[in-house]
């Protein structure tokens, strides 16, 4: 069956924070939290991004393509393939842990009201994503980097301060650095297997064919058997050591 | 049906675990994805082309699925020499490293970083990757002095050739001539499709490669044609997604058979495969390749 990129209007941009902006586009698409979509930038490139509604994506600057996506406006068009992979699945009590823009995915899981208790961390106060939101459908709290807001340190000085077994899902999405102390954190406590982490690679198809996306040591495709995957999965091979660029090569 | 028994002898000079092979660009960028389709059931699997410098590819979109199959401008994104450490962990496995230079030259160079590979293929094929792939694959003089360099390194060649040509049944022989050990037919069928809301290509490339089911009538003729003009082993590729599909391949002429885009529907393609095509009373596939000859 085709899959032809579906061609979006842009009808609204938000500033979220000095780095992130949500674009609002004309058309709905079904999703599942966790789920992403490939947005093509016409002429730019196309980059994987997750839905932050079923008609928004919400982009931090972070390279050539994200920057040409910034300057984009309301009337302006984009191309969108997906959703793609699996999203999350959780069951019971719900932790979700989010950090940078990597709240993104967790905050449409947070919204359909799968989650009880949100951490949200951020590196200072302004680059806090969907925090008031957030406030309103889970117990809420925040770590900043340098104190600005809340907790004064990472996610995971809040994580050690919670009963993380009292949780039947913790479901994580952020710099991965980040996701492996909490990997850590499940690993000691034999729960890695109630982790559920989105990982982010690099990603040309997006349809579970180039290889780009798989990752050491089982081979998995981000895109297609991920992006979301259960600890015990992740917690050996490349996870927290490296990741290929476009050409393949270990960075 | 036809069922067919597992090769037991090497097919082209490789040791496969049956007739069906992962074909180049698919899931072959890392030996932990090739490990994984061996695992899987392939019976053996080829490399993501690898050249003489690592190249990150063309800007997206790379690849689209359309009706019938899959159009892709990947632009030969590959690691180059970094490879060999990536694929060390699967020395003695049926592994073919897919090369692709710009010159004879380059086509050495990179095949002399390869001592464990069981057999190169040599990409002289690829719709668009300007200066490489079919941009010289469609001149057989090139294609045999590429095979002719390559071959000096003691291991099985195959060429894999592009069907973007008038007569593909020249430039197999000039392969044979240069001693290639197997003809691989066909790489992706150069296509493309346009946005007709933006009034634009899709591809970040503006062109690409057809593969998938709408490519294997192309591929079958392609490989007939073949089987009339060269002596050597011939590996049908283009579109193959079921068993019957792997029995007419063989029939028009194909000794085995290499499987890309039917992993879009299906990672577990070449185990589904291998239950409807092989049983232990099954006749040899020697018995059918090219039967279909008249």
């Amino acid at each position: 069956m085709s899959e032809m990129p579906e061609i979006v209007t842009i009808t609204t941009v938000v500033n979220e924070t000095p780095t992130v902006k949500t674009f609002v586009f004309d058309k709905l698409f079904a999703f599942r939290p966790g789920q992403f979509c490939m947005v093509w930038i016409p002429g730019v490139d196309e980059i994987p991004m997750a839905f932050s509604a079923a008609n928004s994506i919400t982009v931090m600057k972070v390279g050539d393509a994200t920057e040409a996506l910034f300057s984009l406006k309301a009337g302006d068009k984009l191309g969108i393939r997906g959703p793609f992979g699996n999203g999350f699945s959780p069951s019971g009590k719900v932790l979700a842990i989010g950090g940078g823009i990597g709240v993104t995915p967790l905050f449409t899981l947070a919204a359909s009201g799968e989650v009880d208790t949100f951490i949200l961390g951020a590196r200072t106060r302004e680059e806090l994503v969907f925090a008031d939101d957030l406030a309103k459908v889970s117990d809420l709290k925040i770590a900043t980097d340098d104190g600005t807001f809340g907790f004064h340190g990472f996610v995971t000085g809040i994580l050690d301060q919670i009963d993380v077994v009292s949780y039947d899902t913790i479901c994580v999405c952020g710099p991965e650095m980040m996701m492996k102390g909490i990997l850590d954190r499940l690993v000691a406590k034999g729960i890695e297997s109630r982790g559920q982490f989105s990982m982010h690679r690099y990603m040309k198809c997006a349809v579970g064919v180039c290889g780009s996306c798989c990752m050491d040591e089982h081979g998995l495709r981000v895109c297609k058997d991920g992006p979301v995957f259960t600890g015990d999965l992740i917690k050996t091979g490349e996870f927290a050591h490296y990741h290929r660029g476009p050409s393949g090569r270990k960075e | 049906m036809i069922q067919i028994k597992l090769p037991e002898e090497e097919i082209a000079g490789v040791p496969l675990r049956n007739h069906m092979l992962l074909a180049a660009g698919i899931l072959g960028t890392t030996g932990a994805s090739l490990k994984r389709m061996l695992n899987l059931g392939a019976g053996g699997v080829v490399t993501k082309s690898i050249g003489p410098k690592a190249i990150p590819g063309h800007h997206g979109p790379a690849l689209i699925p359309v009706d019938g199959g899959l159009i892709n401008a990947m632009g030969l994104p590959n690691p180059s020499k970094d490879f060999v450490e990536e694929i060390a962990p699967l020395k003695g496995e049926p592994v073919v490293v897919s090369i692709f230079g710009g010159t004879p030259e380059e086509f050495g160079t990179v095949a002399s970083w390869f001592p464990d590979a069981a057999a190169f293929e040599l990409n002289l094929s690829c719709p668009h990757a300007e200066g490489y792939g079919a941009s010289i694959g469609v001149n057989p003089r090139v294609v045999r002095e590429c095979t002719e360099i390559v071959k000096t390194y003691n291991k099985p060649v195959w060429v894999k050739l592009t069907p973007n040509v008038t007569d593909i049944k020249i430039i197999g022989k000039a392969a044979e001539e240069g001693g290639a050990d197997a003809i691989v037919a066909v790489n992706t069928v150069k296509a493309m499709r346009i946005s007709t809301e933006l009034r634009r290509p899709v591809l970040g490339n503006v062109f690409g490669g057809l593969s998938g089911k709408a490519i294997f009538p192309i591929a079958v003729r392609s490989v007939y044609d073949l089987y009339d003009a060269v002596d050597i082993p011939i590996i049908g590729c283009g579109g193959i997604s079921s068993a019957d599909n792997v029995l007419e391949m063989m029939m028009a002429g194909a000794s085995a058979v290499e499987i890309g885009s039917a992993i879009y529907d299906s990672v577990n393609v070449f185990s589904e495969i291998a239950a409807d095509l092989y049983s232990e009373d099954g006749i040899p596939a020697e018995e059918i390749v090219g039967c279909a000859h008249v």
